[in-house]
């Protein structure tokens, strides 16, 4: 059966909006997905009749909320395929997740480890490991890409020696759409014993991961990213890598025994897990999860592939039009500049006509930097995005292009 | 003209749009036109933080009135800063720092207030008026 976009489309009440006159575009995927009914319903159905505490009472509700919560764990397991549910941690979302990771690593970090990061990262995988260069004078490496965007592997390869501690690395570029070969990198990295976290903030939502497959150490991504609710996410981590990192955050839920003397810590994933979590973040989470994984996710990847394919052969057809990010494997993203238009002249007229596209640097201002350019606008795609949806982004181009020409 | 009458005749120049492209349309003829600021202004110190073009700002006081001068890269925000200036710029510093300009809010200009990163025009009238502070007693 191939993918049909309507019969998705019609499941996300926000998409049927107006803005004024026009239709709703939504072209911001990259920043956040629209939630889908079966999410917000979800969220709905907690608070009337599920909210309560969770790990804690014994009263039926906190049983029930827990169970629920603690599902939800699971449905992500099998998506993304870990071995065990409690390898996967509960996050506020990707940031959290990358600084939970470089806080517990850092206290094992001495003066001269090394950390490598890419050239295509967001600026959340590039500050939190700025701290341990701070605070404990780790040394920060960059791997450098090229102008379509794409990583340097030759480089990436001297880079690694037998003091790097961790690669960090983006799966897909947030500004660019590059697809990195994150499996060969991870294999890479374990060669030297270096640790290999990929960030898959903007992969997730439109293809499937397999932790196992791709041997990762730690795995982070934002619900909100992927059809759920803001404030939630996961932080993957093999169970023995977890289990020698110190814990992040004190307090609830994290301790087994506590008195003033000593405090002995939770086992996974409660380790990871201070305080009162984001309880009905973490059931939506599962929903959106379970909703996407009974899509054919091939059938997902190819459509929106075409998609990204139609737009850009649209696009190029503008005069004057230069792409950003023309990587061979590409993902979900449109990021390009007209010439001699500043991009946030035109992202307003876009919005005017009912078009959402991001404008400025994304987050990545060291990829801007390179490009010399102070940002660009960025259209970015998901699975309910339609061609009619291309064309009439590209009719308010045209029309804005005209005004400001 | 005092500057609730430059505040009106704004109004009834917007009044005549009833879709918002066509008011951009207006501001970005507005942007246009703006005169550019001197080469010698032009500089770090006079860009307005908070925007996400680059907007220079200069004022000066002649006669005891303020003239403002400004550049932008995005020709919208140049039309922006240009209707702020048609309206502060020739006023004492007195006037500026009390001035309330409900005209922004009256022609629906007032969508571009909220103070995101992504939005300048608070910022604009921030540096506005402390230039009319900062030279209240020179």
């Amino acid at each position: 059966m191939t993918f049909e976009v309507d019969k998705i489309r019609a499941q996300f009440p926000i998409l049927k909006q107006n803005m004024g006159k026009y239709k709703l575009v939504y072209l911001d995927n990259g920043a956040t997905t629209q939630k889908p009914q079966i999410v917000i319903d979800a969220i709905t159905d907690y608070y009337t009749a599920q909210n309560s505490n969770i790990h804690r009472g014994v009263h039926t509700l906190s049983q029930n909320a827990t169970t629920a919560y603690e599902t939800a764990r699971e449905t992500i397991q099998k998506h993304i395929n870990a071995s065990k549910s409690y390898e996967c941690i509960f996050t506020k979302g990707t940031t959290d997740g990358i600084n939970l990771v470089a806080h517990s690593i850092g206290k094992t970090i001495q003066k001269g480890d090394e950390i490598i990061i890419s050239a295509l990262e967001h600026h959340s995988n590039i500050v939190p490991w700025q701290f341990l260069v701070e605070e404990k004078g780790a040394v920060l490496k960059v791997i450098p890409m090229n102008q379509a965007g794409e990583l340097d592997m030759k480089v990436y390869g001297d880079l690694l020696t037998n003091k790097t501690k961790i690669v960090s690395v983006t799966q897909v570029s947030n500004a660019l759409g590059t697809i990195n070969p994150i499996k060969e990198m991870i294999a890479k990295a374990h060669e030297v014993g270096a640790l290999f976290l990929v960030d898959a903030a903007q992969s997730l939502q439109h293809f499937s991961i397999d932790v196992q497959d791709l041997d990762c150490d730690f795995m982070v991504f934002s619900g909100h990213k992927i059809f759920a609710p803001t404030g939630v996410g996961i932080l993957y981590g093999k169970e023995n890598v977890l289990n020698e990192l110190p814990p992040y955050q004190g307090g609830g839920d994290m301790i087994k025994t506590v008195t003033f003397e000593k405090t002995t810590y939770n086992e996974l994933p409660h380790k990871f897990e201070a305080g009162t979590p984001n309880i009905v973040g973490g059931i939506g989470l599962g929903v959106a999860i379970k909703w996407l994984s009974q899509l054919n996710l091939k059938d997902v990847q190819h459509y929106e592939n075409d998609l990204l394919n139609y737009a850009t052969s649209e696009i190029l057809k503008i005069e004057g039009v230069k792409l950003y990010g023309t990587a061979k494997y590409k993902s979900g993203v449109l990021s390009f500049l007209i010439d001699g238009l500043h991009p946030y002249d035109v992202g307003v007229l876009l919005n005017q006509q009912g078009i959402a596209v991001r404008t400025g640097h994304h987050c990545t201002q060291p990829i801007m930097d390179y490009y010399k350019i102070p940002g660009t606008i960025r259209a970015s795609f998901s699975l309910y995005n339609t061609k009619a949806d291309v064309d009439a982004f590209i009719k308010a181009l045209n029309r804005a292009v005209n005004m400001l020409k | 003209m005092n500057l609730t009458e430059k505040e009106n005749e704004i109004i009834e120049d917007f009044a005549i749009y009833d879709d918002w492209m066509e008011k951009y349309e207006y501001i970005i003829e507005l942007g246009k036109d703006l005169p550019k600021i001197k080469d010698e202004y032009k500089v770090k110190n006079n860009i307005i933080v908070g925007c996400q073009s680059q907007v220079w700002l200069y004022a000066e006081k002649v006669d005891g009135l303020i003239i403002y001068t400004a550049e932008a890269d995005a020709i919208i925000a140049k039309g922006i800063i240009s209707l702020l200036i048609q309206v502060l710029s020739n006023e004492t510093p007195e006037t500026i720092l009390d001035s309330k300009l409900d005209f922004i809010k009256e022609i629906g200009l007032q969508e571009h207030l909220s103070p995101t990163r992504s939005n300048g025009l608070v910022a604009m009238v921030n540096k506005m008026k402390i230039y009319a502070l900062a030279l209240k007693n020179k």
